[in-house]
């Protein structure tokens, strides 16, 4: 329904945006036993490690391939050899992925040609896989770096296989959480199905305690479980970042696919669940159909402080999708959207217009159209602060907030948390009014005063008068 | 690289405040810090990283990014460098270039886009950083800034840092160099004091200027700019009329002092804020220097009873915490002045050094941790974060203070940690800032988390592995290898490492 715009800025003010080498490296960082790489200079790697440890509150292994002026000119094959031996010796991962950046992208960097000199010239990389995804910063958002990611993941070890009548391939879109994640899979699996999550950042960054310090990623997809997805019934996606992979799996394995647009509200839950019973040929479960009726309640409780909300939303285009759409189910007015890059998601968000801008067109947005509401990253915090507006923290990064890991979003329970969690943001913005809160005017004021000289009602009340009156 | 840049890398390699540098051969010296950083087992920011971290907590400029979304998207407003004042430096601006300006070249939009902000925010200056990307496709900014310095009447200042030029210490000093190719020396001051000073390379982290200024201002003395942080572009701009100038203890702008000394005849020297003794040595190297400056002699003896007002205030709040934290072990894992400087306070509170890092310390630190501990017995040359993890795990001290690198070793460990580096929860600068340490360890070691999350589940597995991974399936990694782990913590709630490895 929403019409796409440019912002026609020169300057952008206040990214809301953010590159996609960093989306493809949060990807990888969902591959089981991983050493993801950005090929650029130290600085690529190091704004992004901060973001993700500032989120997700863990050590995150992420790698560079230290460009320095001279390598970006001459071409960076040496330093890609170096970096794949180097981190195959320290930490010994079953799968190095590499991000291109800004820079070798610029100077031209032949890397899908390089992997396969290295692979001729080293033979002691042979037990690693090596995943390339190329991913210009100015090109494109996290989003679009996260979706290429997943593609070139499949691309690189899936193989075809016999059909498995009951496991089915799901893609998550980069943004669920790890809580999001297992929900799922909690889901899918009570219909006797079994699920292979790609990427699966639900096993690695959902903050447990190791009991050894270690090098790589402490969980996530598996090789075994990667190469398995080539026998999946089925392929779920959530969010229309997941498309290119999941056509990428029917490709190369013939796998059927659906992908939901969101997983954030009751009708497009509905239509989840009844896919699934369809799949494996099993009634919804019972658990399911009373958490649809507490969702149910939880709306009707919640309408009273979402109806006629008027909101400013910052996010990349299929969490715009899965908030936008439900706060509209719930009754508030999408006044202002902005998002970072172009998709088809963008034609599905019930408000008049989408544009790709910053957070300044977002305070600005806010502004121009009273909004009660924003909703944004973490950087919308200076615009709330400045409009005097509560701010609803979503998306990447949210690094003033903890238990980004375990906050759910998705399925009936997670909607429900969602609708509660702004509900309840609205509350607390409700006015308490004092006794002197509704003055009269002056004219009313005058009207009611005595009249100066106007005989007995012109005295004031004295005990003495009262006393005299009642006798 | 262009040939000016390259010719202001080789000038700062040239440093004489830089002893490292003046220890080498002339050979050597030719060669520069030079030395490759190693694919994929390196960590740290890059050299536009330093420049920015160096120059943005000058508040009330515009700070805008010419490059890729990467280069600030993924970067603005991540550290807490507090503002008195304006809050435009915390605003975001990047040209946020696409593939069309990679390949027609990106100056065009440059230009554009600082008209945009003197349109919208109207700041005393922009300063423009050069990244990879830009400087790869040879947008020159140092002719943009001109001609629009020309065109817009206000100052418009190139830092020309690419990350691919270096690691973050060397942005460090070529945005100090920035500072001194355009900015100091451009405005005259409204007025001058005997009791001017300037302070060098102090950032203002989580507002720690504002722990030590107190102190200044009860003696009279001026700060007439804090380079950088809660700076102002007009202060650093009449920076060259101060008497003195205070080096923070970290070198990252070293640059601007001497250069300050060669051309303004400004005398500086090296302090820190951190310890309650290195404060006071501050204070008194302050107060002698203005004295010689010219500033009224009574200013030594004002000094001078402050200090013992201060002091005695100081030890007799950090006694208050003796009772609970005598007897307790603190492993003490930072650089330099540092690893002895809070010593003293901390042993003041009955605390004892199960160790302390010696890495980066000089001689001359080596000489005074065994002077205040004794022997050196409890000096620790490198610890892997193996090693600290296990130190912890088996309770061999009660407590890491460190930078963010390692918090993840203590915490996984579930041992207490407390950052005592970038400060970025609490400031321990001054007098002030030592008491607040010592409260910080004791809010930190009595926290009766530490007791439940220790205790192992009933049925024996208390859900470690959650089944991830399994324990056969780790590879045992080298000692050393564990470095790259070390820096992959060191991002950690927006922290700096100690060091770039170089």
């Amino acid at each position: 329904m929403a019409s796409v715009v440019e912002s026609k800025k020169s300057c952008t003010v206040n990214p809301l945006k953010m590159s996609q080498p960093l989306g493809a490296s949060f990807a990888f960082l969902g591959l089981d036993a991983c050493m993801p790489v950005m090929h650029g200079s130290q600085g690529c790697t190091s704004f992004g490690l901060v973001l993700l440890v500032r989120h997700f509150k863990e050590a995150i292994p992420l790698q560079t391939t230290a460009m320095n002026e001279v390598t970006s000119i001459l071409g960076g094959y040496d330093n890609i050899e170096a970096a794949l031996l180097n981190i195959r010796k320290r930490a010994a991962p079953k799968v190095i992925a590499i991000c291109s950046t800004g820079l070798t992208e610029t100077k031209g960097d032949d890397v899908d040609g390089y992997i396969v000199t290295v692979r001729k010239r080293k033979p002691e990389l042979d037990d690693t896989e090596i995943v390339y995804v190329s991913t210009p910063d100015y090109v494109g958002a996290f989003e679009d770096g996260y979706k290429h990611a997943i593609t070139a993941i499949v691309k690189a070890l899936v193989k075809p296989l016999p059909v498995k009548a009951d496991q089915i391939t799901l893609l998550p879109g980069s943004h669920l959480s790890p809580g999001d994640i297992d929900e799922l899979r909690e889901i899918i699996e009570s219909f006797g199905l079994s699920s292979i999550v790609l990427p699966d950042i639900s096993g690695s960054l959902d903050g447990h305690i190791a009991p050894d310090w270690r090098g790589t990623t402490l969980g996530g997809t598996t090789l075994e479980q990667i190469r398995a997805a080539g026998g999946s019934a089925f392929t779920l996606g959530v969010g229309e970042q997941t498309r290119e992979g999941a056509e990428a799996l029917r490709e190369i394995a013939g796998t059927p696919l659906e992908i939901f647009e969101r997983l954030t509200g009751l009708e497009v839950n509905d239509r989840f669940l009844q896919r699934l019973a369809q799949i494996s040929g099993k009634p919804v479960p019972a658990k399911y159909r009373r958490q649809r009726s507490q969702l149910l309640d939880a709306m009707l409780d919640g309408h009273f402080y979402t109806g006629g909300v008027k909101v400013a939303i910052g996010a990349e285009p299929d969490l715009l999708l899965a908030v936008g759409g439900l706060l509209h189910e719930m009754g508030a007015e999408l006044r202002c959207c902005i998002s970072t890059t172009k998709s088809p998601a963008h034609a599905l968000l019930p408000a008049e217009q989408v544009v790709l801008g910053d957070l300044e067109d977002l305070e600005r947005g806010a502004a121009d159209a009273g909004c009660d509401l924003l909703i944004t990253h973490s950087h919308g915090r200076q615009a709330a602060e400045r409009l005097n507006k509560p701010l609803l923290r979503i998306g990447f990064p949210v690094f003033d907030r903890i238990g980004n890991a375990h906050r759910r979003m998705v399925g009936y329970r997670g909607t429900m948390d969602f609708i509660f969690e702004i509900a309840n943001l609205m509350i607390d913005q409700i006015v308490h009014h004092h006794p002197g809160d509704w003055p009269l005017t002056p004219e009313a004021a005058a009207a009611a005063a005595p009249s100066a000289g106007a005989g007995c009602c012109g005295t004031p009340l004295t005990p003495t008068t009262l006393a005299e009156a009642s006798a | 690289m262009s040939v000016s840049l390259k010719a202001k890398i080789a000038e700062v390699f040239e440093e004489p405040g830089c002893d490292k540098n003046q220890g080498k051969t002339e050979k050597e010296r030719k060669k520069g810090c030079t030395k490759q950083l190693n694919p994929g087992a390196a960590a740290g920011g890059c050299a536009f990283d330093g420049a920015k971290i160096a120059l943005q907590p000058v508040v009330d400029v515009a700070h805008l990014v010419h490059g890729p979304i990467a280069c600030e998207g993924n970067s603005w407003d991540n550290r807490h460098s507090a503002s008195s004042g304006s809050q435009l430096y915390r605003t975001g601006f990047t040209t946020d270039i696409n593939e069309l300006d990679v390949i027609y070249g990106g100056e065009k939009r440059l230009f554009k886009s600082i008209r945009e902000i003197i349109d919208k925010y109207d700041p005393p200056a922009v300063f423009v950083y050069q990244t990879c990307v830009t400087a790869l496709v040879g947008d020159d900014i140092e002719a943009v800034c001109q001609r629009a310095t020309e065109k817009f009447g206000k100052p418009i200042i190139p830092v020309n840092a690419p990350g691919f030029a270096g690691p973050k210490n060397l942005g460090n000093k070529l945005g100090a160099e920035a500072l001194l190719d355009y900015v100091i020396g451009t405005v005259e001051p409204e007025f001058t004091t005997p009791y001017d000073i300037n302070i060098i390379g102090e950032y203002n982290l989580v507002g720690e200027l504002w722990q030590v200024k107190p102190l200044l201002d009860a003696l009279g003395i001026r700060i007439l700019s804090c380079i950088s942080g809660d700076g102002r572009y007009n202060e650093v701009a009449s920076a060259h009329r101060a008497k003195v100038n205070m080096m923070v203890c970290s070198k990252s702008m070293i640059n601007i002092a001497t250069k300050m000394e060669q051309r303004w005849g400004i005398p500086y020297f090296e302090g820190s804020f951190y310890g309650i003794g290195d404060m006071s040595d501050t204070l008194r190297q302050i107060a002698t220097l203005l004295v010689k400056q010219g500033a009224p002699a009574d200013l030594l003896e004002r000094t001078e009873r402050l200090i013992a007002v201060e002091e005695a205030r100081a030890w007799e709040r950090i006694a208050h915490y003796k009772t609970r934290l005598t007897g307790k072990r603190a492993l003490l894992i930072t650089g330099g002045v540092k690893s002895w400087s809070v010593v003293a306070a901390l042993q003041e509170a009955g605390i004892e050094i199960a160790g302390t890092s010696v890495k980066k310390s000089t001689k001359e630190d080596k000489e005074k941790i065994k002077e205040i501990m004794g022997d050196d017995a409890h000096m620790i040359d490198d610890m892997t974060p193996r090693e600290m993890y296990n130190m912890l795990r088996d309770a061999r001290a009660d407590i890491m203070l460190s930078g963010g690198r390692s918090q993840f070793v203590a915490l996984k460990a579930r041992m207490p940690w407390l950052d005592i580096n970038q400060e970025r929860h609490h400031p321990y600068g001054g007098y002030e800032g030592m008491v607040e340490l010592v409260r910080e360890i004791d809010r930190a070691i009595y926290n009766p988390v530490w007791q439940q999350v220790r205790i192992p589940a009933p049925w024996g597995d208390d859900g470690e592995t959650l089944g991830a991974v399994p324990t056969a399936a780790i590879p045992e990694v080298p000692a050393q290898g564990m470095g790259f782990l070390a820096d992959i913590a060191a991002k950690a709630m927006g922290l700096e490492p100690e060091e770039i490895p170089v």
